[in-house]
């Protein structure tokens, strides 16, 4: 039976989150929060596979974002929205709801397939070169995106409310929160999978010591290639979730500012520490909701928690440990190393 | 056809110069503490900000001094511009680099660190003295030179001489003195250095002396060339000088100093040819073929890993 306790856990909590945003008991402020809680949480626990687990620097993850919520906007606005920008909807407005997942599935592979321009440099470099492909690659593909006039280039891309909106028509229920949520549980399943699974093992031998780690038979390079596609694919994901929850995305809130922000709540959870990322993505996200009447200073402040942070206590909240290492008692709940 | 395009290798001169003034910094610090110091381009811009307070006061116009004429102002701007950075950039050293340095953690937490002085930097110039954009002052009148039909500014001029002399006298610092040679013998073994006698900090603090002075000196440059200041400018030029140095081959400083002109040139040509939108997108896109086919930098070494 305790194999279903987290299971049934989530669903009660996900019934009780649409419960509570439908009747009005949590205003849209906190909606949002929680819904941008859900993404940080993708986008955090997807760039501790390579900057944790496999001990990279990428300083691009923005990039990946950007392409997936662009994809996913640009086919979802295709499909279902009418709008000036690609006429009618070509679908009838009640698929939405079941094509959804798909649409952001597809913004996730092209996101995995842009993640090639760095996995493939990667066989042959590491370290300070690879920072900076994965820096070039950021900006390759923002400043695409700002040169393709057919989806507003600089100016944006709008029109996902309009899908949202659709697929109130099946049943009207706070559809994205419920998207975000099984969004944010499916990454968190996949990387775990993923992590302990033998692949997962040789990231985490890549990042000890790569001659040793192919001397010992691990295909270093298929390792690299996975890490870094399904990194990158749920960057995407998260991205098209983000866009759908904004319903406007354009290109410059994908800078090297929000990069940064994914890597400090990696390297505030712990590198190579999936439920350290989970929590530090809470932590940040609440932080930045407490720290908005500060404004600029923000920015000011955040820094320098991470500043403090590396001299302190450099290993971050969680170290390299999982929850379960701490509270042995989870154990039980759900199988390790599975 | 040509006139133009002599033009613009000019123009291409004076913006390589600046990304190559700023590339030097990063390879210096680099090749002696294999730390990529990602603050280096918001020290660039404190440096924009320091010349912008120290013509300002110079020029008398917040009324501490009487006012000097231009040229004495750019004279003494200089080296009090260069100072002043320099300081700056051995604050960082000393506040946030050495300790986790004396702690012996792994390299990557540096360079975090380095990564948030920046932000922190950036941001704090934003919250300190606001948004709006400051204009800076003309110091000396622009001359235009005109032979067959291509215009150089004498400021043009003097950017590209400056950008050269660096060069020329980082070079002879780093191959010819005896203190280039600690720092070239810290970059080989960090745990050897020591022992034989060598100050290592001292060394390292003069690295970031040199690297923020230069940075420094290229903000004062850039101020006098684009009289337009804003706390952003350090954070887009700074990255892509990185990039040109990793491209050049980071650790040597002529490849630092080649990389800086090789972007300036790639970066003007693209806007003579296409719409100005495609510059980063073609300028990355070629940096990145570069770096496919040659990892290691156009001058750069591969480090051989032992087992």
């Amino acid at each position: 039976m305790k194999h279903y306790t987290i299971p049934a856990l989530l669903v009660l909590l996900l019934a009780a989150l649409v419960a509570v945003s439908m009747t009005g008991a949590m205003n849209v402020y906190w909606q949002s929060v929680l819904m941008f809680m859900g993404i940080n949480i993708i986008l955090s626990s997807s760039l501790n596979i390579i900057n944790g687990n496999m001990g990279e620097f990428s300083c691009g993850h923005a990039g990946f974002m950007a392409v997936g919520a662009y994809v996913s906007s640009v086919l979802s606005v295709l499909l279902f929205a009418d709008g000036s920008v690609f006429g009618d909807a070509l679908l009838p407005p009640q698929l939405a709801v079941f094509l959804f997942p798909v649409v952001l599935g597809l913004g996730g592979i092209a996101a995995a397939l842009v993640g090639l321009l760095v996995a493939v440099p990667s066989f042959r470099t590491r370290g300070d070169y690879l920072a900076i492909i994965t820096i070039a690659a950021a900006y390759i593909v923002k400043s695409t995106i700002e040169n393709i006039n057919a989806i507003g280039g600089a100016r944006g891309f709008m029109g996902m409310s309009k899908v949202t909106a659709a697929m109130n028509t099946t049943a009207e229920l706070p559809w994205m929160i419920i998207w975000v949520f099984v969004g944010t549980i499916f990454s968190i399943w996949l990387i775990r999978r993923f992590i302990f699974s033998t692949l997962g093992n040789g990231v985490n031998a890549v990042c000890q010591d790569e001659i040793a780690a192919e001397i010992m038979s691990v295909n270093t390079n298929r390792v690299k290639l996975t890490a870094f596609m399904i990194s990158c694919g749920l960057a995407g994901v998260a991205g098209g979730l983000f866009a759908h929850v904004l319903g406007y995305v354009n290109p410059g809130s994908f800078t090297i500012l929000k990069s940064t922000e994914v890597m400090v709540m990696v390297y505030l959870g712990g590198m190579g520490s999936l439920s350290g990322s989970v929590l530090s993505a809470v932590l940040i996200t609440l932080l930045m909701e407490a720290l908005r009447p500060l404004q600029i200073i923000k920015w000011v402040v955040i820094p320098l928690i991470l500043v403090l942070l590396m001299q302190f206590r450099p290993e971050g909240i969680m170290g390299n440990r999982e929850l379960a290492d701490i509270f042995p008692g989870l154990k039980k709940f759900y199988r390790m190393k599975g | 056809m040509l006139q133009s395009f002599i033009q613009n290798i000019f123009n291409a001169l004076q913006w390589g110069s600046f990304y190559s003034l700023i590339a030097l910094g990063y390879c210096l610090v680099y090749g002696v503490l294999l730390l990529i110091n990602f603050a280096h381009g918001d020290i660039f811009m404190v440096g924009a900000y320091i010349a912008f307070y120290v013509c300002m006061t110079l020029l008398g116009k917040f009324g501490l001094i009487p006012g000097m004429p231009g040229w004495l102002v750019l004279a003494l701007a200089v080296p009090l511009t260069m100072m002043l950075t320099a300081v700056v950039g051995v604050t960082l050293e000393r506040v946030a680099y050495r300790p986790l340095r004396r702690k012996g953690v792994n390299r990557l937490y540096v360079v975090i660190t380095a990564l948030m002085c920046g932000l922190i930097l950036e941001h704090a110039n934003l919250a300190l003295l606001g948004a709006s954009r400051r204009s800076f002052p003309t110091l000396i009148s622009t001359s235009v030179f005109s032979f067959a039909g291509v215009n150089v500014t004498n400021l043009k001029i003097g950017v590209i001489l400056v950008a050269v002399l660096a060069f020329l006298f980082l070079r002879f610092v780093v191959v010819k003195t005896k203190i280039g040679m600690a720092m070239r013998a810290i970059s080989y073994d960090r745990f050897a250095v020591p022992l034989m006698g060598i100050p290592a900090d001292n060394v390292i603090v003069f690295t970031f002396v040199l690297g923020s002075g230069f940075a420094g000196l290229a903000g004062l440059l850039f101020a006098m060339t684009y009289p337009v200041l804003d706390p952003y400018m350090g954070a887009l030029i700074g990255w892509k000088a990185f990039i040109a140095a990793v491209v050049g081959g980071i650790g040597s400083i002529r490849g630092a100093f080649a990389g800086g002109f090789l972007l300036g040139f790639v970066e003007i040509m693209v806007v003579a040819f296409f719409p100005s939108t495609f510059r980063d997108l073609i300028a990355f896109t070629i940096l990145l073929l570069i770096l496919s086919v040659k990892p290691t930098g156009l001058f750069g070494v591969a480090r051989r890993t032992k087992i």
